[in-house]
């Protein structure tokens, strides 16, 4: 028997934490918040929730979590792998619980202090000898060692096979700055940069500029999910996944998959897509607006053509023409997007996405807004969820 | 500091942006003269004669010694006084730095020095030296500790107001880490950083060993004869876990490339430019292109490599340009 899980689970309640430089309190703490939060959003308690998962990256353990907040008994907890490539793998996790009875109250969590703890920038070196140490050690002594300098390394070959890809990437940068300027709860609320700035941005590594990189946050961000029945009774009208897919495509690196033919191209995601369109029954048509994982600029412009937006090599003009922009096709990452809201590996996108759909974004497009599509990070293996309102 | 009271603190301190250091010009305490540019040369152990030997100089084409450019903030220095009395009252750098460590940014780092210069001074010119607090960042967090940067603008002219030289002096001001932390026993400072090693474990240690031996070689399977690599313990054709290896001639051709600008760390050198090349033998393999500049570098480039000794203990390919 097949199980399709489209339309079977909601999302119903979302929380983020204040987002900072220096948050001074423990992970543990930060998480919790967003649980808590989360949980009193969608209008139930503590012992309503019976499942939690997250991020093999989360320092935090779920029993923790569960102890602080007053959560009672679980019957399923399930952790992603693959950094930012987790973030809608927390989804797809609770609708497999919630569709098949393991679980009737899940909720995913990320919390991290990113900016006054463990910072991702510092790169990758240790002692450990394990398949990753390994791995990043085809890289390291070259120098190629930090996230900017694996994507860059994509976006350089991109580069050369599609047009007007710099202009793009500005376009991305400052619109989701455009976005944050208006977001109270943004790291760069009220902060607007213009071309000059970006121009005159601090190289990272080329052909990245700071301001084409994701900042570095301290926070939590939290999202509950429940049965699409039970959600009809909570606070907020429902927001139903109507599809999620992950996948990790052949001949994959953590970050570093420079050995397939042609590395400007993020199969995965590919992949991802269509396993959503498919369960959903929607098309790219269909999507009204979107969270896209944005670590870095250009993985923006890719993900709108792995799910069928644009054409890969056409995406920088699809975007330089404004798709992505208030009145654009496809409003894009309006919360400001870890560029420029905050850097939760993705998790305040599904918030911010939930919000869309909801009707309660800070800058929600001037439109209906029937279904999102939220994506996690790529060049890992990676994923998507398509949310919408409940039929 | 509570949300208000960081922002009326901002608000106070963004004032200090455009203030005059000196209140305007001020006057070096000693016109430019040879004693001492040649105690400055001697210090830098700089042995140029356009600057100490006055008969070689004569022959040159300006005829006449002149004043290392980068002395040019030397001449305007306040002198030791500012170690036993201060700054003067009046000292616009002097007041910002009070404010910041009224708050508790008492911790101060002289980050970076940028000069231009524009025009020689000679011995017997009078140097002015105009500063202006010229920019404060926002609250940055660094290795150091919570604080800001600050930037002052200085413009050195002459006594006909020629500009000579522009400095830009970039401090950082910042709350000093715990006691406790600022006491732990320091570095010995002796070894010299190296790159980081790759981590040797059974499926890839064979690979390094040969490396050290000044050779590249390429995994192949012994069932299939497919070449592969980073090296893994089964072959993904045909699932055998027999195989040897080939070297590599090391010809190969750039597919792509980033230079990296920043982080930059301990043990490399920079400019850095690593690239995935695609070797002629098929497979392709992570390395730096080095020994060309680096606007030279481009998808497609004919490189050649070899295995290089690179630091003390590193021995890793490193590929060149081949002259076309």
């Amino acid at each position: 028997m097949t199980i399709n899980v489209s339309g079977e689970a909601a999302i119903v309640g979302v929380a983020n934490t204040e987002f900072t430089k220096a948050s001074g309190v423990s992970e543990l703490e930060l998480a919790s918040v967003a649980v808590r939060d989360a949980i009193a959003d969608a209008g139930l308690k503590p012992s309503d929730v019976d499942g939690m998962t997250t991020f093999t990256l989360d320092n935090t353990d779920e029993i923790e979590i569960a102890r602080a907040v007053g959560i009672g008994d679980l019957t399923f907890y399930s952790r992603v792998p693959h950094g930012g490539g987790a973030a809608t793998g927390l989804v797809h996790q609770a609708v497999m619980a919630v569709a098949t009875g393991m679980a009737e109250v899940v909720v995913c969590y990320r919390a991290l202090n990113g900016r006054s703890g463990h910072r991702y920038s510092s790169g990758v070196a240790g002692p450990l000898l394990t398949s990753d140490a390994i791995h990043w050690g085809w890289y390291t002594p070259s120098g190629l060692m930090t996230p900017a300098s694996w994507v860059a390394m994509y976006t350089q070959r991109y580069m050369h096979l599609a047009e007007n890809v710099q202009d793009a990437m500005f376009e991305i940068a400052h619109l989701q700055r455009e976005y944050a300027v208006k977001n109270p709860a943004a790291f760069f609320y009220e902060r607007p940069f213009d071309r000059a700035d970006y121009d005159a941005s601090r190289p990272i590594v080329s052909p990245f500029k700071m301001l084409d990189c994701c900042m570095e946050t301290d926070g939590g961000s939290a999202v509950v999910i429940t049965t699409a029945e039970r959600a009809k009774d909570l606070k907020h009208p429902a927001v139903v996944v109507k599809g999620v897919g992950q996948a990790a495509a052949a001949n994959m690196e953590s970050m570093t998959s420079f050995y397939r033919p042609e590395i400007a191209a993020i199969p995965s995601m590919d992949i991802a897509a269509k396993m959503a369109y498919e369960q959903s029954g929607l098309t790219p048509d269909d999507i009204d607006a979107a969270v896209i994982y944005d670590a870095f600029t250009p993985i923006v412009l890719w993900q709108l053509a792995s799910w069928g937006f644009c054409d890969l090599l056409d995406a920088p003009n699809f975007v330089l023409d404004g798709a992505l922009r208030p009145d654009g096709r496809l409003p894009t990452n309006t919360h400001g997007g870890q560029l420029s809201e905050a850097y939760i590996h993705g998790v305040n996108g599904i918030v911010e996405a939930t919000k869309l759909v909801r009707g309660t974004s800070v800058n929600q497009p001037n439109k209906t807004v029937n279904n999102v599509l939220v994506t996690s990070g790529v060049g890992v293996p990676t994923g998507g969820a398509l949310l919408g309102k409940l039929d | 500091m509570t949300p208000e009271e960081t922002k009326a603190f901002e608000d106070e301190l963004y004032n200090f942006v455009g203030n005059s250091v000196h209140g305007g010009p001020r006057k070096g305490h000693d016109d430019v003269n040879a004693a001492m540019i040649r105690q400055w040369c001697e210090i830098m152990g700089d042995a140029n004669p356009a600057y100490i030997d006055a008969e070689w100089a004569a022959k040159s084409t300006r005829g006449h010694t002149i004043a290392p450019p980068a002395m040019m903030y030397a001449w305007t220095q306040e002198g030791y006084k500012v170690a036993s009395v201060g700054r003067p009252e009046s000292d616009g750098q002097a007041r910002l730095v009070r404010f910041l460590a009224s708050k508790g940014f008492t911790g101060s780092l002289g980050t970076n020095v940028d000069q231009e210069y524009f025009a020689d001074a000679k011995i017997g010119d009078s140097i002015f030296e105009d500063s202006i607090i010229e920019s404060i960042s926002e609250q940055k967090t660094t290795g150091r500790g919570v604080g800001y940067f600050f930037e002052t603008f200085a413009k050195f002219t002459n006594q006909d107001g020629t500009l000579l030289g522009t400095q830009r002096f970039r401090v950082f001001q910042f709350i000093p880490p715990a006691q406790a932390e600022a006491e732990a026993p320091a570095d010995s400072g002796l070894e010299v950083p190296t790159r980081i090693q790759a981590p040797r474990g059974q499926d890839n240690k064979w690979w390094w060993d040969a490396c050290d031996e000044g050779k590249v070689l390429i995994q192949r399977c012994k069932s299939c004869q497919v070449l592969r690599h980073p090296p893994r313990p089964m072959c993904g054709e045909c699932q055998s876990t027999e195989w040897d290896s080939i070297e590599s001639t090391l010809d190969g051709e750039v597919f792509s490339f980033v230079e990296m600008h920043h982080p930059r760390v301990p043990g490399y050198q920079y400019p850095l430019i690593v690239a995935v090349i695609e070797l002629a033998e098929g497979t392709r393999i992570v390395a730096n292109v080095v020994g060309c500049d680096v606007a030279d570098v481009h998808i497609g480039m004919k490189i050649k490599g070899q295995v290089d000794q690179v630091d003390e203990k590193t021995m890793l390919p490193q590929f060149y340009p081949i002259a076309s």
